[in-house]
């Protein structure tokens, strides 16, 4: 169980200023999810809705164990079912908990355009300030991973806070706590990551030998890892991607273009006024005619 | 067409549809810029803050494009590029010097402007189409991610390029002299336009 730790702001979206950005690696916070130990039971969807009062409407069946078929504004986590055939014949049912990554370099955080609406705490947690937004869904544009929802009702974009509320008081959380088989874990990142590397090579012991954690380095690690049996395929847990990084397009859209375009604009205004100054007003000569 | 010393150049109702062009696209740049860069972040005061910015800046853009495509199709043949724009523009030296005597005669409006116009055009309507695609409230969910990012950028892209243009044609106004009362009262001088536009003075002075 990790101890209270500063919610300092390491990282805040449009926002000019120095900041540190990175985490802080000795009291970065992860959560650990290892998808060998998951019984799909939702406890976690659950403790979920419980801790942040969230209540979604009721869908309907869609087919599937997955339900809500989708994440939205009021379900920051759910349960993706996945029926798998094996090459030899046998089928794999891979449950993965989807909800947001919390990334080390989070796309969100980049693509915003409200200062201050998405903020990165030096425990490593991304989180949405919702005064702050203006629900324009730039966030969704920005994320590799498909996760930001904005609401119809109030405008403002949801995903999970990592239970920011509870880790700013010590608490772990709330799925974590829930999970009756501890395949959810909570607590300091290098201390995950060296747990992880254990049950990888518990996993390899036991046959499966692509088993991995999945931290993807494309987006500097994230706050929310898997330990994968089919490591070599993350894709087959609901199209995970194995090598998910901001988009080109994102970057290109929020680097070169917003800083050469601005500058470009005001050396408009600063030729025209050089120019007025050095040739002067075109005037005719009223009795041309 | 013609009376005393002034000659017409814009109507009424294209002198109406102009500033509610102007006057939109003020509100959309502004709303626009505080979406672009941080910088320019307390802009978005000019529609009343973050969110009803972001709320507005698409309704309004609908009426900008609107308004600038009746006046664009108004003016279409106008702006076709001549013979001797192209010789006009290889002046572009002499025009800004203002060494006037040295231009070759031009119609209704130079290449300068002309070009003015083509990019006008085209930033407008990849606005339009891009916006309609980052249109959240609406549109959005229709697109694959991938579109929306490209149409994201190229909307970033077209909006600044369009207050650019901009730029360049509010200092062309200012610049050049006498011409502002064409957008204001809807008339110029017979000496400006003769002067700055030959081939249209001596087409109007016929009638």
């Amino acid at each position: 169980m990790a101890t209270a730790t500063t919610m300092n702001i390491v990282n805040r979206s449009a926002t000019t200023a120095e900041m540190p950005i990175k985490s802080n690696p000795d009291i970065a916070v992860a959560k650990l999810i290892d998808e060998s130990k998951c019984i799909g039971c939702k406890a976690c969807q659950v403790a979920c809705m419980q801790w942040n009062d969230n209540r979604d409407e009721i869908g309907s069946m869609v087919g599937v164990y997955d339900n809500p078929a989708d994440l939205t504004t009021k379900s920051w986590t759910v349960m993706r079912f996945n029926e798998v055939e094996r090459a030899d014949g046998g089928l794999d049912w891979l449950i993965r908990k989807d909800g947001c990554m919390h990334c080390e370099d989070p796309g969100c955080l980049k693509a915003c355009p409200a200062p201050g609406a998405i903020v990165k705490y030096e425990n490593g947690i991304v989180d949405f300030v919702k005064d702050n937004c203006i629900g324009c869904g730039y966030c969704v544009a920005g994320c590799p991973f498909n996760i930001p929802r904005i609401s119809k009702t109030d405008h403002k974009a949801y995903k999970c806070t990592l239970c920011s509320d509870r880790v700013a008081v010590g608490e772990g959380a709330a799925c974590a706590k829930s999970c009756p088989t501890k395949a959810i874990r909570f607590g300091k990142k290098k201390d995950l990551v060296a747990w992880a590397d254990q049950r990888v090579k518990d996993l390899k012991e036991r046959g499966y030998q692509n088993a991995a954690l999945y931290n993807p380095q494309g987006v500097g690690g994230t706050h929310v890892m898997y330990v994968l049996r089919h490591g070599d395929k993350p894709e087959a847990y609901n199209g995970l991607p194995s090598d998910p990084q901001i988009s080109p397009t994102v970057g290109l859209w929020k680097g070169m273009t917003k800083s050469v375009l601005s500058w470009g604009m005001a050396a408009a205004v600063a030729v025209g006024i050089a120019h007025y100054f050095i040739k002067g007003p075109k005037t005719v000569d009223e009795k041309e005619v | 067409m013609s009376q005393g010393n002034e000659v017409q150049r814009y109507a009424a109702n294209e002198r109406w549809n102009h500033w509610l062009t102007a006057i939109t696209f003020v509100l959309l740049a502004a709303s626009g810029l505080a979406f672009f860069h941080p910088t320019f972040w307390s802009l978005s005061a000019v529609l009343g803050g973050g969110e009803s910015s972001r709320m507005l800046h698409p309704i309004i853009g609908v009426v900008m494009f609107a308004s600038f495509m009746i006046f664009a199709i108004q003016k279409f043949s106008d702006n076709v590029m001549r013979s001797y724009d192209w010789k006009w523009l290889g002046q572009i030296g002499d025009v800004l010097a203002n060494r006037d005597d040295r231009l070759p005669a031009v119609g209704k409006y130079n290449a300068g402007q002309k070009l003015a116009y083509w990019a006008m055009l085209l930033t407008m309507l990849a606005l339009m189409a891009s916006g309609i695609i980052i249109w959240r409230e609406y549109f959005s969910h229709m697109f694959a991610i991938d579109t929306l990012r490209l149409a994201a950028l190229v909307h970033a892209v077209a909006g600044a390029l369009l207050i650019i243009t901009i730029i360049v044609h509010v200092y062309a106004a200012i610049w050049v002299k006498g011409t502002i009362g064409a957008m204001t009262k809807g008339t110029v001088s017979r000496a400006w336009a003769k002067h700055h536009h030959p081939l249209w003075y001596q087409s109007i002075d016929k009638r």
